[in-house]
């Protein structure tokens, strides 16, 4: 059963400096509330993947977060480029940023491994591209059936996933719906999982297409209204384009940037 | 007498591509350049495209460009949405898709693309955001388009790195490595349009946009010794209603 915890407690207790951390929300439900949390708290160290590291990865990186970063595209979308991500690659500002770089497709499927408890995926991909060369997580593999070659690419299995959600009741079960991206894999690889959700009410009443996560596979709730801003939670709020493209000249600049996270995430809550 | 319309030729390139996207096609989109062009064959001749985006949006009719692959329009408008597993293992991979349509920094003489470094890989020069979708797409689907603007830094000799494989080395090595879909059939920038060899693979300019020097797009536009077709043809020019179409489309954000 998924306990009912406050989004400061739900991090502190559930993260470790070190971990390999899943921040999933394929282009929606993105957790960026979270993320906030984690710069505050000042953990280090840290592994994080996600398929789509947008603005949040960009400040985590910034912020000096993170070691490691496992992704499929990192940009800012529509706008260019992430800033921060590129600094701590061309530069390593401020720090060396190690990466083990995929496509959307074998990320997914390293998703979709660790959810199904196995050490691997196959698919067809990555041949003849770079990708293939420099990941450590991609390899070559025979089918034992028709001997064709197809790819495997390792399971992930991140100490901590967090997803956001629209809503969760108060046994703990989540409820998403809209662009559903990675977001069930994300959970399910996880060795524990912290959601956050716009609201916790009574009752989960269902909606078209949604996905829900029993309690009893999530480890911990935190209700955080507006916890994907500025990014969208459809049926909650929508993408605040214009601090997207705003973005790219807050994070272009070293000071700016750091301006920016002092006043709106150290001495803020969001 | 004719009226002379004009236009730029960023708007000769989008309306050029969206004259290659035949009506009830199902195509995966990538965002900017090639959503743009969808967009517009969509309200022009092609008002049966199925359009996709790999945020797992099946049949999206959005009213204003998307910004993000992930815009809630996309979800609202779609046929369907699906998990990011679905679109690709089930959608993708097994080949259901007629027409990817991908975009790229740097493309080569046998259409491989990189969107991933400007430089080493280990050590670039220039850090682009990566290959997202775009290694498989080009992988699996039927057939492939690909749209970028053509200078002397985008149409290089070598790319630094593979994001995503046109042909290769040349003609056999799609088979050798197991890449199923056809591979790109055109690539359209604001200049003109290549096409592979039917025999080699390797690209060839095949026509060139209205106004267009032959002799400008081979020294100075290219990184590498462009062939070019014994018989080159000149894009027809934008129509009026090609041009109010294209000029209607609005960008969400912008």
């Amino acid at each position: 059963m998924a306990e009912i915890v406050s989004l400061q407690e739900g991090i502190r207790t559930l993260l470790n400096n070190g971990d390999t951390v899943a921040l999933e929300g394929f282009t929606h439900l993105i957790p960026m509330a979270a993320g906030h949390e984690i710069i505050r708290q000042g953990f280090k160290n840290l592994t994080v993947v996600r398929l789509t590291p947008d603005l949040i990865c960009d400040q985590l990186i910034g912020m000096g977060c993170v070691s490691k970063l496992v992704f499929s595209w990192g940009g800012n979308p529509g706008v260019g480029s992430l800033h921060r991500f590129r600094d701590a690659i061309e530069n390593g500002w401020p720090s060396k940023l190690e990466i083990d770089e995929h496509s959307h497709a074998g990320l997914t499927n390293r998703f979709v491994a660790g959810a199904s408890g196995l050490p691997f995926a196959v698919m067809r991909g990555y041949k003849g591209t770079g990708l293939e060369k420099y990941s450590p997580t991609v390899a070559p593999i025979t089918c034992p059936f028709t001997g064709e070659e197809l790819v495997a690419v390792a399971a992930v299995n991140p100490d901590l996933s967090v997803i956001h959600a629209q809503r969760a009741d108060r046994k703990g079960n989540v409820q998403l719906w809209g662009i559903t991206g990675i977001q069930k894999e994300a959970v399910l690889s996880g060795k524990k999982s912290l959601v956050t959700v716009e609201e916790i009410v009574d009752e989960l009443k269902p909606h078209p297409g949604d996905v829900v996560l029993p309690s009893w596979l999530v480890t911990a709730v935190a209700e955080v209204p507006g916890g994907s801003k500025p990014s969208y939670a459809a049926g909650y709020y929508q993408r605040d384009n214009d601090f997207y493209i705003a973005w790219d000249e807050i994070s272009r600049d070293k000071d700016r940037f750091l301006a920016w996270i002092e006043q709106n995430v150290l001495k803020g809550d969001g | 007498m004719v009226e002379q319309l004009q236009y730029t030729s960023d708007e000769m390139m989008s309306i050029a591509a969206a004259r290659q996207l035949k009506d009830g096609q199902v195509c995966f989109i990538g965002i900017g350049l090639p959503s743009k062009a969808a967009n517009l064959a969509r309200r022009l001749h092609a008002p049966n495209l199925t359009m996709i985006y790999e945020s797992g949006t099946l049949g999206a009719k959005p009213t204003v460009l998307p910004l993000s692959i992930g815009d809630g329009e996309l979800a609202e408008t779609a046929d369907a949405v699906v998990s990011v597993p679905e679109i690709f293992n089930y959608l993708l991979q097994p080949g259901r898709i007629d027409v990817g349509f991908l975009g790229a920094a740097q493309i080569d003489k046998f259409a491989n693309l990189n969107s991933t470094v400007i430089g080493d890989y280990k050590t670039p020069k220039v850090r682009l955001p990566g290959a997202g979708g775009a290694p498989e797409i080009a992988g699996a689907c039927k057939d492939v388009i690909i749209m970028l603007r053509q200078s002397t830094k985008s149409f290089v000799d070598q790319i630094p790195f593979i994001t995503s494989v046109g042909y290769g080395s040349g003609a056999q090595d799609r088979a050798k490595l197991g890449l199923r879909g056809g591979g790109p059939s055109i690539v359209i920038t604001d200049l003109g349009i290549l096409e592979p060899d039917p025999f080699t693979k390797e690209l060839v300019l095949t026509q060139v946009h209205p106004n267009v020097e032959i002799a400008t797009v081979v020294k100075n536009k290219t990184g590498w010794d462009l062939r070019v077709a014994e018989e080159i043809k000149v894009t027809e020019p934008p129509s009026k209603e090609e041009l109010e179409a294209i000029r209607s489309l609005k960008s969400a954000g912008k």
